[in-house]
This record gives C-alpha cells, structure tokens and sequence, in this order.
C-alpha cells in the first residue's frame, strides 16, 4: 500500500514561509506579555522607592518611641504605633470569631437553605462597602449609645471589623470548602456528632488556610484611614484602653502630619513618610508571617 | 482464605482479651454486651427501599447479613449497592434529600425507629471506604484511637495505648507501624493507609464492619492481605463487603448477594442471594448467572 515513505501531509515538517511566521509571532507576543507585566510592575516598584527614600529619613529612635510635642510639632509616632497595634488588634478579636463561625455555617450547616443564599449575598455586599460609610455607620452607632461627642478606639474597631468580616468570611468559606468530604465521612462512620467533626477535624485540615485569611484580612484593614478620622480621632498621647478616650493609628498619623505640619514643615513630612513606610513594613511582615505559617502547617490532603 | 503471599503475612494474632465495652446507648438501639459476652449482631432489612429526593435508588429489598460470617454485595455499576450499604449505618441520610423506607433492624432492634440517635447506630455499626482517608492532621497513634477521643471519651494513656496496639495488631499493621507511631498517617502506603483505616474502625469495638469496595484502590499484594485480613475478623464481627470484583467476592465471602438494574433509570433490586458457591456454579436467576458468568457487567 505504501510503496514509497509518503510522509502523510500532518506529519511533514512546516515548510520555511510558515513556520518563520508563527516563530516571529510567538516571540512578538512574549515581549507584549513581559512588556505588560513590566508595566504593571513600575506603579509598585516606584512607589515603594518613594517611600523608602522618603521615609527612612524619619525613621529614627524619636520617631519610634516619642510622642508629638503639642502644637510646636516634633516627636515621634509611638502613640501611633501603640494605637495602630491596639486597634487592630480589637478588631481582630471581633471579626475572627465571627467570621469563621458565619463561614462554617455556610459550609457545613446551609446547605441549599434560603438564609444561606441571603447571607452570602449580603457578604458580597459588604465586601464593597467604601470604608468611610463603615466609619460613619460606627460612628452612628456609638451617637445613638453614648451622644455625639465620644470618641473610642472601640469604635474605630467597630468600623474596621465591618470591613474585616466579610473578608474573613470570604477567605474561611473558600478554605473550609477545600476539605474533602472523605474525611467528614470518615469521622461520622466513627460515631462523631456533627460539630465535633467540625471542632476536631474539620478546623484542624484548614487551620493553615484560615490562618493565611486572616491575616490578609489584617492588612488590608491595618492602613485603613478615612473610617478612623471620624471615630478615634486625633490625639497627642499614648492610649491603650479602647474603651476610653481618643487613639490615633499610624495612616491617620500619617495624615496628621501632613495636614498640619509644626513649625518645621519638613520634619512633619519626614515624620508622615516615615509612618507610610512603618506601615508597609507592618503590612510586609504580616503576609511573610502568614507565608510561613502556611506552609509550617499546612496539611497534604491527597 | 489461603494466604499466598507468606512473606508479607504479619506474624502476631491479634490480642483475643475484651476490652470493657463502651457506654451503653439509649434504648432502643441495642447495647453492647458486656467484656466476655460480646457476639457479633445480625442485620436484618425488610422491604427497604431508599431515595434521593423523588429518584429511587433501590426497591424492595430483603436480606439478612449473619454474625460471624462475610457477605458479599455484587452488581454491576450504579444498581445500588453503596447506597445500600450506607443505609445500614445511617449515613446515607446525611445526603440532602436522601430518604429510608421499610424496616432495617440490628439484632431485632430497629435502627430508624423514633428517639433512636444514628451517631450510637453508626458507633455499632463501623465503615471502611473505597479510598483510604486517615485523618491527615494527625499521627498513626491519633488516627486509630480518634474513634475514641473524638467522642470525647477520656481515657488515660495506658488505656488508650492498649487499644491502639490491640487494633493495629487486629488489622495487621502493628509491626508495621510500632515505630512510627507518632508521623503522620498519610505517610504510609495504600495498603497500610487502608489497614490503617480497619485499625481506626475496629478501635471503637463496633458490632458490624462494612467495607465499601475496600480494595478497589489498592495493588495485588495489598488486596490480599486485606482479604485474609477479613477472613481474620468476621470470627469477631459481622461483616458485609460491596466489591465490583467478582474474584474477590468468590475468594473472601461466604454469603453473596447479587444487585441488579433492569435499566438505568430504574431503582436497583436485589435479585438473588445465597452460598457463594452456590451464587457463582449454580444460580437460580438468569441474570444472575449472566452477571457471574461474565455476559454483562
């Protein structure tokens, strides 16, 4: 049948005219592509320059330990950093718990319920609201309770959680859908009630992953600024009690500093640089923590 | 059941002392029989038929499964012995939907009747899988006594230790593992993995052992030390095994039940069941003769 070695026509090699063009075109969409991802680059690597080049000469012992020294301006951002650091983490302690429990219920508990449907769509919802209507709802809510004068840092975490929670409840949701159902199964052939397997089995297989959630969660609310303007204010002093009293957190400081600078305009503006930078590295650090947690704990699931 | 394969057989037999039995259940679920009257218990279906939603997934079936003896579930694909299988141990009702008719009793007491909770029923009646699947947050040790600890149950080391070694010993992976006892479990092999699995579910002394195709995932050799490994254990347990293999249900059962759809789309009944050798030389069903004889399926 085949006398000859009659190459059939899909297995003869391309001949020159073709195959130079598609070569010429695959090399000229690579570039196009690096070319695009360069430019995406250039915003975050210029700013990170700015910052760092700004802001390290305001880093100093002053900057990180002292407080502002009253209209004369001066000082440091300790009170900020300390407020940054309390906020937060009253924030944390209101969102997680919450967060993780809707999420659980959303994954194990709701099934094709009309509650379940209800509540992923207002979760999506929140994930949209601008963080100055968080700040104003907290602030509402705190004037109806306690008059129009207060100010707290509880109440900067109130509008922050608002923020955080539909994040944390998105992030848990994902993660704890990523348990297989084999391993529930295995632990309900044992005889174990419903929420022990959750305690016990469950939670542990996606510890490593809510834990990543939450911490990117974190960062995202811990450079938040418009909500605090209205809510914990502007102060001068170091406050650790959020339930009385004004405290300020670093971008507002930030903000502060720039806005109404002392008598030496210049080191206002170091100090405000300095702050953006202190929040970046805080940011920085949270997501090579969550990175390393991640992969400590994290489990092989085949 | 011959063993082949001598070199991979494990050397010890298992531990024969009986441990205290675990908290006796509500009535009307059986309770366990105190240390030294232990026997296994015998199931008994009537009539069941099992839904999902409005879909029927099997009819009208009648079959007892006897202490001390394996009995084999057969069929081709999708005729319902799974689903079956998981009705016996209340967990074919955690699919949404999913629905029990008819009457399924453990050693004369009804598992489905009202006031009876299905986490005691699933504490007496114990499942392998098709896949193995240790828990993989936790070690060898952790895995096989989680029956215990994840109920809460508190018990001190010495306890516990003992229970671990008697079920490792039981599945035949105590010397296998003994040194390992704290890395995790899914760093062992499949076969290990699955004995793994039969050391977690004797653990909690269930009454009854269903194996859902328990080999399907594993090679030759492992296959065949989880077989001797049944033939071992239903001196101490009922046991029922849905396998898809034919070979498997002649070597290792002594009672076989023969699944059948007559077209998809239509429940799964259960057509004839009886000796194995019976089953597989002479049947008395058509189809069932088909099925063996390799025509369909």
């Amino acid at each position: 049948m085949h006398a000859q070695a009659d190459t059939p026509p899909l297995l003869a090699a391309p001949t020159g005219g073709s195959l130079w063009r598609r070569k010429l075109l695959n090399q000229a969409m690579t570039a196009l592509i690096v070319l695009a991802f360069v430019i995406a680059l250039i915003p975050l690597f210029s700013l990170l320059y700015q910052v760092v080049s700004r802001g390290l000469p305001g880093l100093d012992w002053e900057f990180l330990t002292g407080t502002p020294r009253g209209i004369v301006g001066g000082g440091g951002a300790a009170h900020a950093i300390v407020g940054t650091v309390v906020i937060t983490g009253v924030t944390t302690i209101i969102s997680v718990p919450v967060g993780i429990m809707a999420a659980i219920y959303l994954t194990e508990y709701g099934g094709k319920s009309r509650l379940r449907r209800w509540l992923t769509f207002f979760v999506d919802v929140m994930t949209g609201i601008p963080s100055i209507v968080a700040g104003l709802f907290a602030f509402a809510l705190f004037a109806i309770f306690l008059g129009p004068g207060i100010r707290l840092g509880l109440m900067g975490s109130v509008a922050l959680s608002v923020l955080m929670t539909p994040i944390v409840i998105r992030s848990s949701e994902e993660v704890l859908k990523i348990v297989p159902n084999h391993l529930r199964e295995a632990s309900y052939a044992l005889g174990t009630p419903k929420w022990r397997t959750i305690v016990k089995v469950v939670l542990p297989t996606a510890f490593a992953g809510l834990v990543t959630g939450v911490m990117i969660a974190v960062a995202r609310i811990v450079g938040e600024t418009a909500p605090l303007l209205v809510t914990t204010g502007i102060v001068d002093s170091i406050n650790t009690n959020p339930f009385e009293g004004r405290m300020q957190n670093l971008a507002v400081y930030a903000y502060s500093e720039y806005r109404t600078p002392g008598v030496m305009k210049q080191a206002s503006y170091d100090r405000a640089w300095a702050a953006a930078l202190t929040l970046i590295a805080i940011v920085m650090i949270l997501n090579v923590v969550a990175r390393l947690v991640y992969r400590r704990y994290r489990t092989e699931i085949k | 059941m011959q063993g082949a394969a001598g070199a991979t057989r494990a050397e010890a037999e298992p531990t024969e002392q009986q441990m205290p039995a675990p908290q006796p259940a509500a009535a009307p679920v059986p309770t366990p029989a105190p240390a030294g009257e232990r026997r296994a218990k015998t199931i008994d279906t009537r009539e069941v038929s099992l839904f999902y939603g409005d879909f029927q997934a099997v009819e009208g079936v009648d079959l007892t499964i006897a202490p001390n003896e394996v009995t084999a579930l057969i069929g081709s694909s999708g005729c319902g012995k799974t689903t079956f299988l998981r009705s016996l141990n209340r967990m074919h009702e955690l699919t949404p939907g999913a629905r029990v008719e008819g009457r399924i009793t453990l050693d004369g007491h009804d598992i489905y009747a009202k006031g009876v909770d299905p986490v005691q029923v699933r504490r007496l009646v114990g499942m392998v899988f098709q896949s193995p699947n240790p828990f993989p947050t936790m070690s060898v040790y952790e895995n096989v006594a989680a029956g215990l600890t994840l109920n809460g149950g508190r018990m001190k080391k010495a306890e516990k230790d003992e229970v671990v070694e008697r079920s490792l010993r039981g599945a035949h992976l105590w010397n296998e593992v003994k040194d390992r006892l704290d890395k995790p479990g899914s760093g062992l092999s499949g076969g290990q993995q699955q004995r793994l699995c039969i050391a977690r579910a004797i653990a909690v002394e269930p009454e009854v052992l269903l194996m859902d195709e328990p080999c399907s995932a594993l090679d030759p050799v492992a296959t065949l030390a989880i077989e001797d490994l049944i033939g071992e254990l239903k001196s101490r347990y009922t046991i029922a095994i849905v396998t898809h293999n034919m070979q498997q249900a002649a070597r290792a059962s002594d009672v076989t039940a023969f699944f059948n759809l007559e077209q998809t789309g239509k429940p799964g009944r259960l057509v004839e069941i009886g000796p194995t050798e019976t089953i597989f030389t002479s049947p008395s069903e058509q189809a069932t003769e088909d099925y063996v004889s390799g025509r369909f399926g």
